[in-house]
């Protein structure tokens, strides 16, 4: 005698199975969060966030790798948004389909996929050591440019496609020229949509660790100018951590880079669910 | 005329991102290649790593980043698939509309902080229940595994959400439960959008490289069990980069150049396999 399950029961079993992984996932993904912040928020004084750093981390506060994120981040986003934007208008304005928008979109999409740590080979060996710019903010500004440069060309071309015809064609109408079209009307329009690939780009740039590492060096002084050496975040909590100089210290960089991160992401989802909202 | 330098300069800028394909490319293999072609093939792909005595063999490096990253594939993708599909088609819209930006938000945090609760949670778990130091394939696995599920569960969902819904009411109408059409018709449907997910998903777990650094032990040997400790491509080029001179700098480059050729044809895989759906 065989057993057959009907297709009811097959369903319920099945929404069952699938309830139970999802939350699983779930509880995983914020588990981790909830873990850094029970152990971390602690640490989190006004002194935490302003001092120097003593003793390799363990005494002190991380102010030298906030400011040191903060301007690699902001070298990558005021090199990548050009390039990105610029590309974005290229595609989705000035091209047809064919070999060379095929071109481009294939290094696009390739550039995205390659792992951050040949970023960080390409931008040691190029960027530090044959341009001779030596472990320094600039090196790794550049390195991370080139490693978000994806994600705004695509978010920017996306925004930038979303922009309904109509508008183009009013301003055509009206004699207004190609390039006046797309500065006048159809960047403005699509502003937060590009806005979100810019803000997932700093979310990027802001959490990496192996393309930093290798680029902008680790020195624990407070950089004095781009050509300074610095360690960001990502590469003195991972230093915390391994090294076991300071569980505390790295609970509480984490805790810092975390909500960094998550303000970042949540920024760009406000944008684009705004962007959204209005075109479609 | 303004409009035709502004088309220039435009085309310029649009090959930024190739170029700076071509650039990784070219620096990489220039710095690595060269080597391998003069050792050999043989001594490359040995199983005998002593870069300061001439030899290069990175054999069991590359088992160890095969078995992560098949480890978190299997880790990753039934927990993603499975949250795409309950979400994409078993969950109300506000139930889909809280979840899917929490996780997405999720891709977010970075990859020391996946790594750093690898080890002070998941290690000693593995530790206790199995013995050995815990750090092991399987420790790196599960932590890949969870940090691949944004990228599986947001390209799926999109995918099944990208089946139109006439195909579901036909199935539906011929009186199959809601189970039934996620089986033999949306899922069919959404293939191709799902396995170039799983590829791309694939391509970042094989270059994932700070989780893996801290979880895995990185002892330099073939693996015999999952409890083993193992050690990847992506670590030896960022545990040995700083101090590396000379031929073991070339050969961490090689290692670089091997990882960039596999990353590519993984990524050329999915760009196909999306275009032509």
């Amino acid at each position: 005698m065989t057993f057959r399950i009907g297709p009811r029961t097959s369903q319920i079993i099945a929404y069952i199975f699938l309830l139970t992984l999802t939350v699983i996932a779930v509880f995983i993904l914020i588990f981790i969060i909830a873990f850094i912040f029970k152990n971390g928020f602690s640490q989190l004084t006004i002194g935490f966030l302003t001092q120097k750093t003593h003793e390799m981390g363990k005494e002190g506060g991380i102010l030298p790798s906030i400011i040191g994120t903060l301007l690699v981040s902001f070298l990558a986003i005021i090199i990548a948004t050009p390039l990105g934007v610029g590309s974005a208008i290229y595609l989705s304005e000035y091209t047809k389909a064919g070999p060379i928008r095929r071109l481009i979109s294939f290094g696009a999409d390739c550039l995205a996929g390659v792992p951050s740590i040949l970023f960080g080979l390409f931008g040691f060996i190029f960027f530090v050591t044959i341009l001779k710019l030596g472990w320094c903010i600039f090196s790794g500004g550049l390195t991370l440019a080139l490693m978000i440069l994806p994600t705004i060309i695509r978010t920017s071309e996306e925004a930038i496609k979303a922009v309904p015809k109509s508008y183009r064609e009013i301003s055509y109408s009206l004699g207004g020229g190609k390039l006046d079209t797309i500065l006048k009307v159809t960047l403005p329009t699509a502003i937060p949509g590009i806005l979100t690939g810019v803000v997932l780009g700093i979310g990027r740039a802001v959490g990496e660790t192996a393309a930093t590492i290798f680029t902008t060096g680790a020195s624990l002084n407070i950089p004095t100018s781009i050509f300074s050496s610095s360690r960001t975040l990502a590469v003195h909590f991972y230093m915390l951590a391994r090294e076991g100089i300071s569980m505390p210290k790295a609970y509480g960089t984490a805790t810092v880079l975390i909500i960094l991160i998550l303000v970042i992401n949540f920024v760009a989802y406000r944008l684009m669910h705004r962007f959204m909202a209005r075109y479609y | 005329m303004k409009d035709k330098i502004a088309q220039r300069i435009l085309v310029i800028i649009a090959f930024s991102a190739i170029l700076s394909l071509f650039l990784i490319s070219f620096f990489i293999f220039q710095q690595g290649v060269p080597l391998i072609f003069r050792v050999g093939l043989k001594n490359f792909f040995s199983t005998h790593w002593a870069p300061t005595q001439g030899h290069f063999g990175i054999l069991s490096m590359i088992v160890g980043s095969l078995m992560v990253t098949v480890g978190a594939l299997l880790v990753g993708i039934p927990l993603g698939l499975s949250c795409a599909i309950f979400l994409a088609e078993f969950s109300s819209k506000p139930v889909q509309n809280t979840l899917k930006p929490i996780i997405e938000l999720l891709a977010g945090i970075p990859s020391v902080v996946y790594g750093f609760i690898g080890v002070v949670v998941l290690v000693p778990i593995i530790r206790d229940i199995f013995g050995g130091s815990g750090f092991s394939v399987l420790g790196a696995s599960i932590i890949l595994g969870i940090m691949l599920l944004p990228t599986v569960v947001s390209i799926s969902y999109d995918s099944i959400k990208a089946v139109p819904s006439t195909y579901q009411d036909g199935s539906l109408a011929l009186g199959a439960t809601r189970w039934q059409t996620i089986l033999m018709v949306v899922l069919p449907s959404a293939r191709s959008g799902i396995i170039a997910g799983i590829i791309l998903g694939m391509g970042r777990a094989i270059g994932e490289t700070m989780a893996v650094i801290m979880i895995s032990g990185n002892a330099l040997r073939i693996p015999h069990s999952i409890f083993d400790s193992v050690r990847t491509i992506t670590s030896t080029i960022a545990l040995e980069l700083s101090y590396s001179t000379g031929d073991h700098r070339a050969a961490l480059f090689a290692c670089g150049s091997f990882l960039f050729v596999i990353v590519i044809i993984l990524n050329i895989i999915a760009i196909r396999i999306t275009k032509r759906s």
